[in-house]
């Protein structure tokens, strides 16, 4: 018996109502109180294309995406030879009768499910009968796995919501794959589900819906931003979330103004025109709004205009895989627009921290006067996660310097737009139809009191201060997460590669005797905390999702020379995200512990485009 | 001379701005003055302005007027966004906008036609001399065919017609004027001023270094040989209650935003300015006839502007206390209970 310690893999097509169903098989698990993720693995496309969804319950919390497949449900005979072939021995399959799967191998445990059939004798319409199929196999799932029968269908009708019709039928297709599974299936699998007591005060919830809420409490009011996956339900969610809560209750207008702009470039512009203007203001893209945005980013930096800007990250240079996740962003970040720029970044690795680090961001935007990038991921901006239920803002927001008529009175004609009065190298701002002095805004040179100068002094003193300013903000950021320990290795990790190096690091001592200590980074400038952690450690594993070890690369800029050659890297970029055993391999190989095996890449879950592309 | 003032009581010193740094004699320079003027006698605050540019000789000029006012000379062709932010942040803001021909045609013609889609009020002026003067007189989006270079070249691309583009995206108040026509393009600017809206407004401005040459279409002696004046606009302030005299048959009455008044007399073919048919058919007209038609061409009084549109609460969304911004606690109670 395995009990609470599997992941389920559901292969399908894309656009055949299979999300509903793996989506009611992960909260029905997480209703049991037992530990559960669930990754999605899809095309970038609408109708038709292979699918795949993962769903790991776990008894220890780990919530990384596990590479071993224990449980198969194989419902698209287009890749189904491939994904019966990749499992390891011993582990099971649930298929759709007539793809015959059982020919394949002889060291898997087969159920056989006849899905058409059922589906004929609980839907009379044979349109719908594609959609509520799926609803079968976490029927058939429920019986093999002991998930209660009552919590997936209090699942399934949380999933329904009010749409009753759709539920009803959806239970009729789940009691059918549960009779089925008891009338022919007996239990052959050693994988079992059975109740805890780890989830009850806990939610479920995608990194871009939390992003959100926090955009939401921070008090945002203008939002400009322009359609790209993963980042697209960030904004669509914040549209819903806007228009049910902050309509003005006496006039019923909007506290808000949301705008779907021609592009990124349109959207960074009116986000800088509004945070100019006082607003709190905000957009969402993906790498490639990112690069679009470039020339806007520097001119917010040198004529410092607040602004927050998310980027879930995606694959790839270009068009890359728009549907799977990287960190592949850091660096392009870190030193977006030409010329000498650098923008403040925080790293969330949960949907707790978007919902927090949302309303930091717009916090550090107005203190610092400049954008403040939030870099999230595809893996958790639209994956479900477990989370701790929010906690209310108890601060009040910041909103950064702004001369007010005591200031202007105190400073008199020491005022200047871009004068560091402070020695903290952040001026103050005015802001248009305030009634303070006005100043023209320029992405052009200019001086301490923001007229145009191309003098060489004047250049020098200003990006000299803004260097200082960025200097302020290293300390304003989110502190790393530091677990020290009397180690061999150190290890330093950020965003989702958290719960990769998490399970890792148990891994590393509970197998190998390998003791670690891990600093998760949650923001850059990066603080003078990550100096000292390498300076404990002959050895730092540098984990990340990217090919050219893009935050090494930041970190090797910052920390003293003799500390430079201590740092290694483990790197993950084949766009699924990244897991546990590939870390803990890595690491034992490079410290000698293993020997390098015949890498043995992932072949499952990505489409290959047919003779016809 | 400052010691003329306006009806809020203001001299023209906050209207004025920094010394020009332009050519001697460009159009542009004409144009500061008009709006300086303009602005000046509709008594706008100029602390409530906002002055917005691009990049290019054109986008300098915001500072050469109104320095009391604040200002973004933003990036090359992008200002249409900057300003569309400033008043989604601040609905009480008068914004101005100042393009050049290759700013808002060339790199710019993307979000000058999304600004002319959603009629967001601003005021915006092409500062149209046919060239880049900045980087030394290169063709620009409006040269037209035949326009030669000092070095001979010839253009022979299609010019685009701003005016024409921006009534068909909808604009809600289109005119064009020569630089060197003070009192038209003054009525105009101060008609503009009355109008909730997008205003685009091409002001033909000769390029006196690299396009004032013969052969130019955009030269001083070009324009105003072939400027083909609709009629004689008479703009009347709504805080001025005064009527003008006018002959029915022969004056087209139109009744702005804010209530000023907008007469345009002696019309060619009886103009009507809100007929849009109308007002592209006489652009293709002129331009056939190598002529470029001046005045109001198109207004539309009572279209919704893009903050209307948007449902904006009456307050500038910027100056919204936390308490209005922020949801109580009870909403991340209902948020999080529903994700359970």
């Amino acid at each position: 018996m395995v009990i609470n310690d599997f992941s389920i893999q559901v292969a399908t097509v894309n656009g055949s109502g299979s999300q509903t169903a793996n989506l009611v098989l992960l909260r029905s698990i997480f209703q049991m109180g037992v530990p559960v993720s669930g990754k999605n693995m899809f095309p970038s496309n609408i109708a038709g294309l292979p699918t795949w969804y993962t769903v790991r319950a776990n008894k220890d919390g780990y919530v990384a995406r596990k590479k071993e497949v224990d449980f198969l449900v194989a419902m698209n005979g287009e890749t189904a030879k491939e994904d019966v072939m990749s499992l390891e021995p011993g582990r099971a399959v649930l298929y759709d009768e007539p793809l015959k799967l059982n020919a394949l191998r002889s060291d898997l445990i087969f159920y056989p499910v006849p899905f058409d059939k059922i589906v004929a004798t609980v839907c009379t319409d044979a349109k719908l009968r594609r959609l509520v199929k799926n609803m079968i196999y976490d029927g058939v799932l429920s019986k093999l796995l002991g998930i209660e029968m009552a919590e997936m269908e209090k699942a399934l009708r949380k999933q329904f919501g009010k749409k009753a019709k759709a539920a009803e039928l959806n239970l009729g297709a789940l009691h059918a794959g549960f009779a089925h599974a008891d009338a022919h299936l007996p239990k052959m699998d050693p994988f079992t589900v059975e109740r805890m007591n780890t989830t009850s005060n806990m939610v479920l919830v995608e990194g871009n819906a939390a992003a959100a809420m926090g955009c939401m409490m921070a008090g945002v009011t203008v939002v400009a931003w322009y359609p790209i996956t993963p980042s697209s339900s960030l904004p669509e969610t914040l549209i819903g979330y806007m228009r049910k809560y902050r309509m003005d209750k006496e006039t019923g207008k909007a506290t808000f103004a949301i705008v779907q702009a021609e592009d990124e470039i349109a959207a960074i512009g009116m986000v800088i025109g509004a945070g100019w203007a006082g607003a709190r203001a905000m957009t969402s893209t993906a790498g490639p709004g990112i690069s679009l945005m470039g020339e806007f980013a520097g001119l917010a930096y040198y004529a410092e205009v607040p602004g927050v800007v998310f980027d879930i990250q995606r694959v790839g240079p270009s068009t890359g895989l728009p549907t799977r996740t990287a960190q592949g962003d850091l660096a392009q970040v870190a030193f977006l627009s030409h010329g000498d720029t650098r923008h403040i970044m925080l790293l969330p690795s949960s949907p707790e921290e978007c919902y927090t680090m949302a309303m930091a961001a717009f916090d550090l935007a107005e203190r610092f006067q400049t954008l403040c990038f939030v870099l999230s991921d595809l893996d958790l901006g639209m994956n479900t996660w477990m989370s701790e239920r929010f906690k209310y803002p108890e601060q009040p927001v910041d909103r950064g310097k702004v001369l007010d008529a005591p200031t202007l009175a105190r400073l008199g004609s020491e005022w200047g737009r871009y004068k560091d009065v402070d020695g903290d190298g952040i001026p103050y701002r005015t802001i248009p139809g305030d009634n303070m002095p006005a100043y023209f805004a320029r992405g052009s040179g200019h001086n301490e009191r923001g007229q145009y100068s191309e003098r060489p002094d004047d250049y020098q003193n200003n990006v000299d201060r803004l260097a200082r300013k960025f200097e302020t903000a290293r300390h304003y950021l989110p502190k790393p997460i530091v677990e020290d320990a009397d180690a061999e290795i150190g290890i330093i990790g950020y965003g989702t590669s958290h719960y990769a190096i998490a399970e890792s690091r148990d891994q590393l001592s509970g197998e190998a005797g390998v003791t670690t200590g891990y600093l998760r980074l949650r923001a850059y400038p990066f603080p003078e905390e990550v100096v000292a952690f390498i300076s404990r450690y002959p050895r730092i594993y540098i984990v990340e999702q990217n090919r050219d070890a893009q935050l090494r690369m930041l970190l090797k800029m910052e920390i003293p020379g003799e500390l430079i050659s201590r740092l290694r890297s483990v790197l993950h970029y084949n766009g699924l995200p990244i897991d546990a055993r590939s870390v803990t391999d890595d690491i034992l190989v490079q410290e000698g512990k293993k020997a390098r095996a015949t890498a043995r890449p992932e072949v499952t879950a990505g489409v290959t485009a047919g003779a016809g592309e | 001379m400052d010691s003329k003032k306006n009806r809020l009581g203001l001299e023209m010193t906050p209207y004025r701005g920094g010394k020009t740094t332009l050519c001697a004699g460009c159009g542009h320079n004409a144009i500061s003055e008009r709006i300086i003027e303009a602005f000046f006698e509709m008594g706008v605050d100029p602390k409530q302005v906002v002055k917005l540019s691009g990049i290019g000789c054109s986008s300098k000029s915001p500072a050469y007027f109104l320095g009391g006012s604040h200002g973004f000379n933003s990036v090359h062709g992008r200002m249409p966004s900057v300003g569309t932010g400033a008043m989604l942040a601040n609905r009480k803001l008068i914004a101005i906008g100042i393009s050049g021909d290759g700013d808002t045609g060339a790199i710019g013609i993307g979000q000058f036609v999304h600004l002319m889609r959603r009629n967001v009020p601003l005021i915006y002026i092409i500062e149209d001399n046919g060239c880049y003067g900045l980087t030394k007189g290169q063709f620009s989006p409006t040269a037209d065919i035949g326009s030669v270079l000092k070095n001979g070249i010839v253009n022979d691309l299609q010019p685009i017609d701003s005016c024409t583009l921006a009534i068909q995206l909808g604009a809600s108040f289109v005119a064009r004027s020569f630089s060197g026509d003070k009192k038209q393009l003054l009525s105009i600017l101060k008609a503009a001023l009355g109008h909730r809206g997008t205003c685009m407004i091409d002001v033909i401005s000769p390029c006196v270094t690299f396009n004032d040459h013969e052969g130019s279409t955009k030269s001083y002696a070009y324009a105003k040989e072939h400027d083909e004046v609709l009629g004689d606009i008479s703009f009347v302030p709504f805080f001025e209650d005064i009527s003008i005299e006018y002959d029915p048959g022969t004056t087209t009455q139109v009744t702005l935003h804010d209530g000023s008044k907008l007469y345009l007399k002696k019309l060619a073919e009886d103009y009507d300015p809100t007929d849009k048919l109308a007002a592209i058919s006489l652009l293709h007209e002129t331009a056939r006839r190598g002529e470029f038609a001046t005045g109001v061409l198109y207004v539309e009084p009572d279209k919704d502007d893009f903050v209307t549109l948007l449902n904006l609460v009456d307050e500038p969304l910027s100056k919204l206390p936390l308490s209005r911004v922020r949801p109580g606690p009870e909403v991340l109670d209902q948020l999080m209970e529903s994700l359970r």
